[in-house]
């Protein structure tokens, strides 16, 4: 197996030199409201990696925790197995942050909006998947944003070529991880989280490939939002 | 967060209702709700649906050295959570009261039924054992949590493989899943909890009570039985007093219903089995892919047999 993905990184780098338009996400699948108590909810699946999102808000907060002039948010980001770490809290800072920037939060002083995302599964491009799952519940709880926001995630391999929504094994390959929120107003990069060493040629080279890809995911937000509320007449 | 309370006319609506052996979703009253059992992509992953309480088991092994008063026997480490995910009432970090219950419950119904053979799981006697630990997940809250989260680890615990390991003296090697099939747990039965909730001081009872029936209970009674008729546990809970013939009934309805999910959970591991097989008969067709580079094209085969050949090009 080894072999095979090494023969793909090797037709990657030729299709690249020959096409520069090479961007190719794996798979990717959601189902919205299938959760009965919380406001919104959503599922998140890129390849095997899936993630379930739950959104409670505007909701109380409490007073050590309330803002006068805008919305609180907290996210709870929980992995399958043993208690919440320290990596968890990077990824719920990086998932705050960029909910705060999309949500219009001064539509609700005083409010808590708390996201929740359960792993289900972890098979690389974990930050990704949990931003976008927050985002389709955010848009199932029905939250006023300013624009919507996805994520993808490049890994720089030892050869120096570029690949986009890496699998576990790829991701443990690869020396360099980087993550990007973009927004879909204008393609703008809401947040970044990287790992590992690269060049800037390497990192702009990421973001315009992300940005690339990110039109695909919003194609599909539309469409699925399309498809759900032509359902109902 | 804090949860909507319970209206008076709702809970005197329910409890008119139920003295009219009338249930809110039109259920008799010894009558489950739909169970959906799914597995995922890695073994020992499962989630199940009661109606709408969903509620998400993986299980996990590492080898760790055994207890000092038990060397040549496993460690179970069952952890059940809430997540804030499944009711706006569960606070994140909080030990609230129904949490320990659950995971006391769920500790008895499992551990303490010795339904799995902790002696197999020894690797090297006082050194190194299996620690196989089950984490349940709720994650929405529609009464009954309890039944769902052991159903939902029973499940997980038949669902899960332990990588295959070799001892040559005292080292021990531990063999990745594509090296050697992992191996499944020896599970002897498979307990499942059963609940009833009494209301108007124990004369009307319920089965698989849904969350607003929950709130205007008076108290729980959980039966731990499993197929062979064997009760595991019983736990009755809310001060409520039982007669003696009440709490035979509920064996006998319990014995009935847990043989039921027995034959679902049975039903859904076959089916997860039939997939799982149906893959690797894909995998032994030779994938063959082609790599154009520069000058040369290779043609390089996805079989186990590395058999590589060499076109040459045509001359143009």
């Amino acid at each position: 197996m080894t072999l095979m993905s090494a023969t793909k990184g090797l037709c990657a780098r030729t299709m690249m030199e020959l096409d520069q338009s090479y961007s190719v996400l794996r798979e990717y699948g959601s189902e919205q409201s299938l959760l009965s108590k919380p406001d919104g909810s959503s599922t998140f699946v890129q390849g095997d990696t899936s993630i379930l999102a739950g959104v409670y808000g505007p909701a109380e907060v409490k007073v050590s925790k309330e803002i006068y002039d805008r919305a609180t948010v907290e996210v709870l980001i929980q992995p399958k197995m043993g208690l919440p770490g320290v990596r968890e809290r990077a990824r719920e800072q990086c998932v705050r942050e960029t909910c705060e920037a999309a949500l219009l939060l001064t539509l609700h002083p005083r409010s808590s909006v708390t996201v929740i995302l359960q792993v289900i599964h972890d098979d690389g491009s974990l930050l990704s998947c949990c931003l976008n799952a927050a985002c389709m519940a955010l848009m199932d709880a029905g939250l006023p944003m300013s624009h919507l926001f996805c994520s993808v995630t490049c890994a720089i391999s030892k050869e120096g070529q570029i690949i986009i929504d890496p699998t576990a094994r790829q991701e443990k390959e690869c020396p360099a991880l980087l993550t990007f929120a973009i927004d879909s107003a204008e393609c703008n990069v809401l947040m970044s989280s990287t790992t590992g060493s690269f060049s800037v040629q390497e990192l702009q080279q990421c973001i315009a490939i992300s940005q690339k890809a990110s039109e695909q995911i919003f194609q599909f937000y539309r469409d699925s939002v399309k498809r759900r509320y032509s359902k109902i007449k | 967060m804090r949860d909507t309370p319970l209206s008076n006319c709702e809970r005197l609506f329910l409890l008119k209702a139920i003295e009219e052996k009338k249930r809110l979703d039109g259920r008799q009253t010894y009558d489950y709700r739909n169970i959906k059992i799914t597995f995922g992509t890695d073994y020992g992953c499962c989630s199940v649906e009661l109606g709408k309480t969903r509620v998400f088991c993986q299980v996990s092994g590492e080898l760790v050295p055994p207890k000092d008063s038990r060397p040549t026997e496993g460690i179970m480490f069952f952890n059940l959570e809430l997540s804030p995910m499944a009711s706006p009432a569960f606070e994140p970090n909080r030990q609230s009261e129904l949490l320990v219950t659950l995971n006391r419950q769920l500790e008895r119904c499992l551990r303490n039924s010795k339904c799995i053979d902790t002696e197999s799981l020894c690797v090297v006697s006082g050194e190194k054992v299996w620690q196989i630990r089950v984490d349940v997940h709720v994650l929405n809250h529609d009464g009954n949590l309890m039944d769902a989260a052991s159903i939902a680890a029973i499940s997980a615990l038949s669902h899960f493989r332990r990588p295959d390991v070799a001892i040559q003296g005292r080292d021990v090697t531990v063999f990745s899943p594509e090296e050697r099939d992992p191996i499944p747990l020896s599970i002897y039965h498979m307990p499942i909890c059963v609940s009833f909730a009494f209301f108007l001081q124990g004369s009307y009872l319920l089965v698989d009570p849904c969350e607003r029936e929950e709130r205007v209970k008076d108290g729980l009674l959980v039966i731990a039985m499993n197929k062979h008729r064997e009760i595991c546990s019983i736990q009755s809970s809310g001060g409520i007093m039982l007669l003696k013939d009440q709490v035979l009934r509920c064996s006998k309805i319990a014995s009935v219903k847990v043989s039921e999910i027995t034959e679902l959970i049975n039903k859904a591991l076959e089916n997860d089995r039939k997939i799982r097989y149906d893959v690797p008969l894909k995998q032994n067709r030779v994938c063959v892919c082609v790599c154009v580079c520069a000058d040369e094209v290779m043609v390089i085969s996805d079989s186990e047999e590395e058999e590589v050949f060499i076109l040459h090009e045509e001359a143009q």
